[in-house]
């Protein structure tokens, strides 16, 4: 040992205590435990915990308490880009509007539950992660719990239709489980007028492969911040679609965590900012498990004035998580004068044994020059636009399985490119 | 048989400096079938006319006029010029993000022909014509320009020359930046473009090396904005020689220095 340390101090490196070759030591995060209990929440709260940075990931604050939470400035980190006196009171009034209905269209094998607070499933997916979402947990009166059994292969997609039906804010629950071995494609609707926090829990069972798309056609006044964690099992797989078209302010914070190793994760995203608009995602994998594959990729368009939108990116390899393969992307394409992209992606790394860590941000503009090169090729004004738009984003469309769903959001594309027009 | 018929055309820029005139009373006819070579020194609006041809709204025309089998081009729209028959090689291609090269083909190719092109046989042409420029066939697959090295920028540019089937085709110093061997598969999509006999064609180059290969009829050398002489081929071959400094020395141009 004393010759290691004579060699890295003759190559100059220098001794950092609490680093390893392998990188930082860390402590591990406390465990979670249950889910309503008073008291448990307080082991949660272990923001800036002993040996964790406040800056990294594994540090941040979850409890299913809004008291836990400070109230929030605007300053904060997760919060600094989110526009809080648009978001309805939701992050600090008592949600007791009328939170959106919910429809079911799903195949006979699929279990359809409305329960009430204290059912055991509620709070098996993750723990509240943001104050927001807290303040959903406290306040939703029932929730709906979805479970596809184990071992069903379901050969149609199961569509939940959550109708907003005005602008009291509210709190929405929902647990999606699709036990060991099923396989399902869940579409998540969200329509109508609503100002709504939503906690979604997915629970990926072991060797399942769950598609979950959540769709976001608000109507132009609504708000929906939505948590939605997803906790993958061995060898399991999961693919989660956020698609934002409609709202005022829509922010989603999808988490995907593995439980178990070997599981997979692709995680995507599309989002079309009109004039005013807020799209905010903020994607985090946590690599807490060896072996473990994750892919990010989030696509978005812009086009109006004070069109804006956000993706912040977290993946967080943990120590233990050797063998780890990540990667996420984020593309943004500004249509117009007036918009605003925010891409931050953040990559914390806690071993070097993984196979592979990359991460990619670009915003880019359709300038004056792309549409010259177009137009100087015969290709009208109009149709070059909707070529490259439609183009851009096809690539989300394209990976998300459901022909319905992908048909679906070319004619959402071809309609938000109209509405640019005028 | 086509005519483009530029003339005394002024065309000038806004700089931070103010409005500066480029081009300062050019006139010049290019028919069907004939090939013209406008040769210069750097700055002497060479690209300025190719662009002003192909209506790049950076460039204003101030007086002069440019008739295509005696319509006003100046009057059509960037994309109406292009379904008007006009073709810019351009000196810079841009890369659009989004869309590949097939889209992209088929969708100007049936912009410019007012219909779509049957699949089967267009799908054979297009793939018949990267072949014999080299291009790779899975760029039909990536996105037009997009991580193109230069040389394959100005070969999809030919391509498209190719594939399009102009009146009258622009080459904005299409041989800059190519190597010897990628020169001379351009130049071959160029002639065997021209030989298909109904093209005119208005080849913008610095250098004379790439006359080796397409022989015009006609030189213009451009100095200041102005055409300071025209003659044959054999005007070509005595630039080859002399170079410029000849037309600079005599505009009273420090370059010489």
């Amino acid at each position: 040992m004393t010759e290691v340390k004579e060699e890295k101090a003759r190559i100059g490196a220098p001794s950092i205590a609490g680093f390893t070759e392998e990188g930082e030591s860390l402590s591990p995060a406390p465990a979670a435990a249950g889910p309503l209990g008073g008291d448990a929440s307080k082991s949660h709260s272990h923001g800036g915990g002993y040996g964790i940075p406040d800056s990294s990931r594994a540090g941040r604050l979850t409890s299913y308490r809004l008291a836990d939470f400070p109230e929030l400035k605007g300053t904060e980190e997760e919060w600094r880009f989110t526009p809080l006196r648009r978001l309805g009171g939701l992050h600090k009034d008592g949600l007791d509007g009328a939170a959106p209905g919910v429809a079911v269209d799903a195949p006979q094998q699929v279990r359809v539950e409305t329960v009430g607070r204290d059912d055991s499933r509620i709070g098996s997916a993750g723990i509240p992660e943001d104050r927001v979402s807290a303040n959903a947990w406290e306040h939703f009166a029932e929730a709906t719990v979805i479970t596809v059994p184990s071992g069903a292969q379901l050969e149609d997609r199961i569509l939940v239709t959550m109708t907003g039906n005005g602008l009291a804010a509210a709190a929405q629950h929902v647990v999606l489980i699709a036990e060991a071995d099923a396989r399902a494609v869940v579409v998540l609707n969200h329509q109508g007028q609503a100002v709504v926090s939503e906690n979604v829990e997915i629970v990926v069972g072991d060797r399942a492969e769950l598609t979950v798309v959540s769709l976001q056609e608000w109507s132009d006044d609504s708000v929906h911040l939505s948590s939605q964690q997803v906790k993958v099992g061995r060898d399991a797989k999961v693919k989660h679609v956020a698609i934002s078209l409609g709202g005022s302010v829509v922010r989603l914070t999808p988490t995907v965590r593995f439980a178990q190793p070997g599981g997979e994760a692709e995680i995507f995203g599309l989002y079309f900012a009109d004039a005013g608009q807020h799209l905010e995602h903020r994607t985090f994998v946590d690599h807490a498990q060896p072996n473990c594959v994750s892919n990010v990729l989030y696509k978005g368009a812009l086009q109006g004035k004070d069109a804006r939108t956000v993706w912040v990116g977290d993946v967080l390899i943990q120590k233990q998580a050797e063998g780890t393969d990540s990667y996420e992307k984020n593309q943004n394409l500004v249509l117009t004068d007036g918009c605003r992209a925010d891409s931050v992606p953040n990559l914390e790394i806690e071993t070097g044994l993984i196979e592979g860590a990359g991460h990619a941000s670009a915003t880019g503009r359709f300038d004056d020059e792309h549409l010259f090169y177009l137009m100087a090729r015969g290709i009208p004004e109009d149709v070059a636009r909707r070529l490259v738009v439609r183009g851009f984003l096809n690539e989300i469309i394209q990976k998300i399985g459901v022909p319905a769903i992908e048909e679906h959001l070319t004619e959402a594309v071809e309609r938000e490119l109209d509405a640019g027009d005028n | 048989m086509s005519t483009l018929e530029i003339k005394d055309l002024h065309v000038s820029i806004e700089t931070e400096q103010g409005v500066k005139e480029i081009l300062k009373g050019v006139t010049l006819t290019v028919k069907t079938g004939e090939t013209h070579a406008i040769m210069g020194p750097n700055g002497s609006g060479k690209s300025t006319l190719a662009s002003t041809i192909a209506g790049h709204p950076r460039y204003t025309v101030t007086s002069g006029s440019i008739t295509l089998d005696g319509e006003d081009v100046l009057a059509m729209s960037v994309d109406e010029r292009a379904r008007a028959g006009l073709f810019l090689a351009m000196q810079y291609p841009v890369e659009v993000p989004g869309v590949t090269m097939t889209n992209f083909l088929r969708t100007a190719k049936t912009a410019i022909d007012g219909k779509a092109p049957a699949i089967r046989t267009w799908t054979k042409e297009v793939k018949e014509a990267m072949a014999q420029l080299r291009i790779d066939a899975d760029f039909a697959q990536r996105n037009v320009n997009e991580g193109f090295s230069g040389g394959e920028k100005k070969r999809v540019e030919i391509l498209q020359l190719e594939l399009f089937k102009p009146k009258f085709a622009i080459l904005d110093e299409t041989d800059s930046g190519l190597d010897v061997d990628a020169l001379k598969v351009v130049s071959e999509g160029v002639n065997r473009a021209h030989a298909a006999g109904n093209m005119g064609t208005l080849l913008i180059t610095h250098y004379t090396r790439i006359l080796r290969y397409i022989k015009p009829e006609f030189v213009h050398v451009f100095v200041d904005g102005k055409i300071a002489e025209q003659g044959g081929p054999e005007l070509a071959d005595r630039l080859e020689e002399e170079g410029y400094d000849r037309y600079l020395a005599g505009a009273g141009s420090a370059v010489q220095a």
